[in-house]
């Protein structure tokens, strides 16, 4: 009885279906007061589900929710923040052209007769805001601060509120590695105070760091509960993965050939603020090596690709592939002279969500004599028998094969869709831009190892990666941008990754 | 595990039965509206209306109607497809209107003020309309004008242009413009014979089977080329059709200058019959290209499904000329018709509603056979 | 020139209501393309009030009395498209389009079989309010003050103060900008929604009647409002959906379209000889221009336009 009355929160033999699936299958989380507890498991593993239930966003069919041991009903958001739960989501939900305080106080704004009473709120965020020590400045526009920024504000927005359950959703993934450091301090802070945190994550390092005990759900199912201080993190990737699970990409050692794609100078405009986002960078790829762009979302990655790619004009210099000009060159011209890209956002622009798999197979060669008369008509035949090639080839699986409108594939499937058509166009440069992104460890260990065959088979592969696993593991040759410049070169078996975040956090520079 | 799917959920006959639903509700809606306003004559008025020319009780004259109807179902089809074109483009071409506007101020211009033959009319009505499109298009491409507004205003601009040249060739008596019979026989449509058999409905002219003709090249254009390809995927996803190097503005412009070119030729395929003549002080656009939205909505978005139903909201629209005038007026079929397109918003829902009441049978379905 | 001005100010005061109206359902997250609609609807109501106060009404209660019809009928009407857009996730353009044509055969089918009603031969659709109409003007000297000036500048001091002072306003231009943030604070999107589109129905209502007021002869209801709706809607655009630019952009707009009827008046314009239609014209070609120089760095309210499901967060 003593230990029941002890948990903050319960969640018991949560059931949650969809059609199709069963997101959560008789889940059970009992959350301490006063611990940090993580909740562990892939993409899909229904971590996010599970949240959706807590803050009545999703009525479960089974399961009952208890707080401080008695049975709660918690039917949407304001429930769940009347019992002093609060959440800072992965994707933040800040209203971009809000300030900061605007957004803190949304829903629970001081009032007088509907008149909003700022002053009084301000003066009740400056205080959080220096007890915790989580520094924000009200006035400015969510839109134009850090991202850094943009979490302390999601967390004062849960101290305001007075919330004693935290939730932190993949908090570090946007995060520099001193800037993850500086959040794991707050978070032992707020236990300090006497509050109860979920830390949700993937990352095993962190909730090592963090955590007092520990969570694995696996594909809709509850796996157990550990202690960490009696836990390892080998036991922890295995109960979430269901097997070992070699972190480590085989590949042989590189070796750089001529060089494929010659970058001098270049600047690219920014499309949000009037500064430039990619600032005079210049590199350059060699065949047989795979070169990674490492840095924080959003300092210039996103505009140098689309620099090279052509969807954004350059302001200034010239890029040369394979030996020829290509600085205005039309982008279909790009892509026909060797030009690959897998995209950072594969719906917005990688696939036709609404077309099938088959014209999306085509996307990128549906011009080509063998798909079309010369009437302009498709060949239908064709491009089925292509597709299927594809299909076959790469293992993309999808309900009704090569007619299976692309908006119903699973993501890992969508991925290696676009990986297959962009590799069978036989590239001289392979740009992938965050491949594996919300990709489960399966899907992840293909792509890298179709990256590296790719290497392998003597192209040149420019990688463009926000997760620093990724880039130590993969990268032949790393390159870190901080602020739309290049800030350092490093070769992966020589450098740290305390070092990486350091130039990444532009915290050190090295006179390129 | 190849099943054969059901019929409901195959979507052409969601399509059709959505229309249907929207076309049964919108003539209950409209006879409700009726009642209010004089329940007396309620019923008759709305018999009249699905009547049209089966009033008539002789085959000829039937026939004759008949005839009228399709002489001004194939503009409709036009402005129709106009609207469909873009649509699947991802535009909301609310244009067609002026588009067509601008069509008859092109063809009439040039039959009664130029004195060309009825195919340069037909090919100026064409190019008048695709150049209006193509300037919607020329701002949504190059200075992000959303088209619904460029189009709207373009389509006053048109009205009070076309006015302005058609009273150079209108009749000194009256508003009108003169008659092409008297001014210009050879600018008017032929007829091959098809007005022979609507009991000498010299009206009905080869404009009829061309619109046939012309939703079915829509309709190849858009399944079965390059062109298509191309144009759909940028109304899809402009981002991933700019990604695989398509001319994503060329694409918007052209597909503009095409909805265009189609509805200015739906002008060209009434005025050129000499069924109408243009009212130059004409204060309003004329609803042709408002009802292309109606029709393009209730045909499912499908090329040969406008055909039907522009037929039928011409249907009713003459119909409307029918009714009890002592009672009604004749915009009774105009607010049906608005309403049925109203009710076209709620297809989506209607579609999605069908296949949740689907899944949920087949479960419940999958959950007695496991039991047995 | 003092017409001019009364001209400007009548014609800005219709555009900044309807623009109003347009700019709260924007921000909510809702595009109403169907002002038009709605404005007619408005004009309706606020005519058939005049018509059937019995003479003797006093002024004050004219006023009150059909500003309230209009205000009343817009809304109704702009439940349509509440309904759709918010509980049927429907094309918000499709069902826009779809009330400006309804609202202009339903106010002529209404009117028509009135007055025919009345009197067997009587096919017109019109109303007779010249009469009533006298109580919303008072005359400064040889300027027509029209009370609905007054309430335009209310409206706008109004909006200004709803959506920037108040908590109101703050979470309606939340659910415009990330219905996902809104709603996981607890704000209700679809009722913060519903409110935007009953606003922009009680402006436009309120609109409409201006509109068909503004004018020396009685309003054909056959004829709609002539595309005041999007010219209201391009004044929005161009004012960057902020009260106090939309009401600047409304007298600019006011003033071209104002151009059109007294420009007979100015000796100049009367030289150059050029034909009527161009100055009916000239809103239509501004607002174009305008919007070709001015769209490129619009910033429109960001979820607009997109149904929020609740399911899909």
């Amino acid at each position: 009885m003593k230990l029941e009355q002890s948990y903050a929160i319960e969640m018991l033999n949560i059931t949650k279906r969809f059609p199709g699936i069963v997101a959560n299958d008789n889940i059970t989380l009992q959350l301490r007061k006063g611990e940090i507890h993580a909740l562990l498991g892939e993409n899909g593993a229904g971590k996010s589900t599970l949240m959706s239930v807590l803050f009545g966003l999703y009525q479960p069919e089974e399961g009952v929710i208890k707080k401080d041991g008695k049975v709660v009903s918690i039917k949407d958001p304001n429930d769940a923040n009347a019992l002093g739960i609060g959440m800072v989501h992965q994707h933040f939900k800040l209203v971009e052209c809000f300030t900061v305080l605007d957004n803190i106080i949304m829903g629970v704004e001081p009032c007088r007769h509907g008149f909003l009473q700022k002053a009084e709120a301000r003066e009740k965020v400056l205080a959080l805001s220096e007890k915790y020590g989580l520094q924000v400045d009200p006035d400015a526009l969510v839109e134009d601060i850090t991202v850094g920024m943009q979490q302390r504000t999601e967390i004062l927005k849960m101290l305001y509120r007075e919330n004693e359950i935290l939730i932190f959703d993949e908090p570090t993934a946007v995060l520099t590695p001193q800037e993850i450091h500086e959040l794991m301090q707050i978070m032992k802070n707020l236990r300090a105070e006497g509050k109860s945190l979920l830390f949700i994550s993937h990352k095993l390092n962190e909730i090592m760091e963090v955590a007092d005990r520990c969570s694995v759900l696996r594909k809709g199912k509850y796996i157990g509960t550990v202690d960490v201080a009696g836990s390892s993190q080998e036991e922890l990737s295995r109960m979430m993965v269901g097997r070992d699970v070699n972190f480590k990409v085989e590949k042989k050692p590189s070796q750089p050939g001529d060089v494929v794609l010659d970058v001098k100078g270049m600047t690219v405009a920014s499309k949000r603020h009037n500064n430039n986002a990619v600032k005079k960078v210049s590199f350059q790829v060699r065949r047989g090596e795979i070169v990674c762009i490492a840095g924080i979302d959003g300092n210039g990655q996103t505009e140098l690709v689309y620099g090279l790619t052509g969807l954004e004009p350059l302001k200034e210099g010239t890029l040369t592939l394979n030996g020829q000009d290509i600085t205005k060159a039309a982008i279909r011209k790009r892509n026909t002279s060797g030009l690959s890209h897998i995209p950072e956002d594969r719906h917005k622009h990688g696939l036709v969500l609404d077309y099938t798999l088959e014209d999306n197979m085509v996307l990128q060669r549906y011009f080509e004599t063998q798909f079309i008369t010369p009437a302009g008509f498709l060949k239908r035949k064709s491009i089925r028998s292509y597709a299927e090639k594809l299909i076959e080839q790469y293992d993309v699986r999808s309900g009704q094969g090569p007619v299976t409108m692309a908006r119903s594939m699973s993501g890992g499937n969508q991925q290696k869709a676009i990986i297959a058509r962009e590799i069978d166009r036989n590239p001289e440069l392979l740009i992938a831009v965050q491949p594996t992104r919300g990709l489960d460890v399966g899907a992840i260990e293909y792509i890298h190892k179709q990256i590296v065959n790719q290497r392998d088979a003597g192209k040149g592969v420019l990688l463009v990666s926000l997760e620093l696993d990724e880039v130590m593991n993969v990268s032949d040759r790393i390159l870190v941008m901080y602020e739309g410049e290049i800030v350092g070169e490093f070769d992966p078996k020589e450098v740290t990754v305390e070092e990486l975040g350091l130039y990444m956090a532009g915290a050190k520079r090295k006179g390129a | 595990m190849k099943k054969k799917t059901p019929i409901l959920r195959n979507g052409a006959v969601q399509s059709l039965l959505a229309s249907l639903l929207c076309i049964l509700l919108g003539l209950l809606l409209g006879y409700i509206a009726l009642l209010f306003i004089n329940p007396a004559g309620a019923g008759e008025a709305i018999l009249t209306i699905v009547k049209n020319f089966m009033t008539y009780s002789r085959s000829t004259a039937q026939l004759k109607y008949l005839g009228s109807t399709l002489v001004k179902a194939a503009p409709l089809i036009m402005c129709s497809l106009s609207v469909l074109f873009a649509y699947k483009v991802g535009l909301f071409n609310i244009g067609a209107a002026g588009q067509y506007v601008v069509g008859t101020g092109a063809c009439l211009y040039c039959a009664l003020g130029l004195n060309l033959p009825w195919y340069l009319c037909l090919i100026a009505a064409i190019l008048a309309g695709a150049v209006l499109g193509a300037v919607s298009g020329l701002l949504k491409a190059y200075c992000n004008v959303n088209e619904v507004i460029s189009c709207i205003m373009l389509n006053w601009i048109s009205l009070y242009t076309v006015n302005t040249l058609l009273t150079l060739v209108k009749e000194e008596a009256s508003p009108y413009t003169k008659t092409l019979k008297s001014t210009n026989p050879g600018a008017m449509l032929p007829s091959l014979g098809l007005g022979q058999l609507f009991s000498k409905n010299d009206y009905v002219t080869i404009a009829v089977p061309l619109a046939v003709i012309v939703a079915v090249l829509v309709w190849v254009v858009l399944e079965k080329t390059k062109l298509g390809y191309e144009l759909k995927a940028t109304g899809c996803n402009k981002n991933a059709a700019k990604y695989c190097g398509m001319k994503e503005q060329k694409n918007l412009i052209l597909t503009m200058a095409i909805a265009g070119g189609l509805a200015g030729m739906g002008a060209a395929m009434l005025y050129l019959t000499g069924f109408e003549q243009w009212q130059c002080t004409q204060s309003a656009v004329p609803a042709m290209g408002f009802n292309g939205i109606a029709a393009a909505f209730l045909g499912g978005l499908h090329p040969i499904g406008t055909l039907f139903s522009s037929y039928f909201i011409q249907h009713i629209t003459n119909g409307g000329a029918y009714v009890d005038k002592t009672m009604y007026s004749a915009q009774i079929s105009d607010f049906i018709s608005a309403l049925i397109i109203y009710l076209c918003g709620f297809v989506l829902f209607f579609k999605f509603a069908l296949n949740k009441w689907l899944n949920k049978r087949d479960e419940k379905k999958a959950v007695k056979g496991g039991s047995q | 020139m003092i017409l001019l001005l009364q001209y400007m100010l009548i014609f800005a005061s219709v555009l900044m209501l309807v623009a109003l109206g347009g700019c709260f359902s924007e921000h909510s997250g809702v595009i109403n393309i169907g002002l038009e609609g709605i404005m007619v609807m408005g004009a309706l109501g606020g005519a058939l009030m005049m018509k059937f106060l019995p003479e003797s009404t006093p002024a004050i209660g004219i006023i009150v009395l059909v500003v309230l019809a209009a205000i009343l009928l817009g809304v109704i009407y702009s439940l349509l498209l509440a309904v759709a857009a918010v509980n049927f996730k429907a094309d918000q353009t499709l069902v826009g389009t779809a009330m400006n044509l309804l609202g202009t055969a339903a106010a002529t089918v209404f009117v028509k079989a009135m007055n025919t009603a009345e009197s067997v031969d009587n096919v017109s659709s019109t109303i007779q309010y010249i009469s009533a109409k006298k109580a919303f003007i008072v005359n400064i000297g040889s300027f027509e003050f029209n009370w609905f000036m007054l309430l335009a500048l209310i409206a706008l001091i109004g909006s200004y103060i709803t959506l920037y002072k108040t908590r109101f306003g703050l979470r309606l231009m939340a659910c415009g900008e990330h219905p996902q943030a809104a709603d996981s604070v607890g704000i209700n999107v679809y009722r913060m929604r519903y409110a935007g589109v009953l606003i922009s129905g009680m402006l436009g209502g309120l609109g409409g009647i201006v509109y068909i007021t503004a004018g020396v002869s009685e309003w054909k209801f056959e004829n709609g409002v002539a595309g005041f709706g999007f010219l209201a809607l391009a004044v929005m655009i161009f004012g960057q959906w902020k009260p106090t630019r939309i009401a600047l952009a409304a007298l600019l707009f006011g003033f071209f379209r104002a151009l059109g009827n007294v420009y007979t008046g100015f000796d100049f314009l009367k030289a150059l000889n050029l034909p009527g239609s161009i100055y009916n014209m000239l809103p239509y070609i501004i607002s174009l221009v305008v919007l070709a120089f001015t769209s490129k760095k619009s910033r429109a309210p960001k979820a607009e336009g997109i149904p929020y499901d609740k399911g899909q967060r």
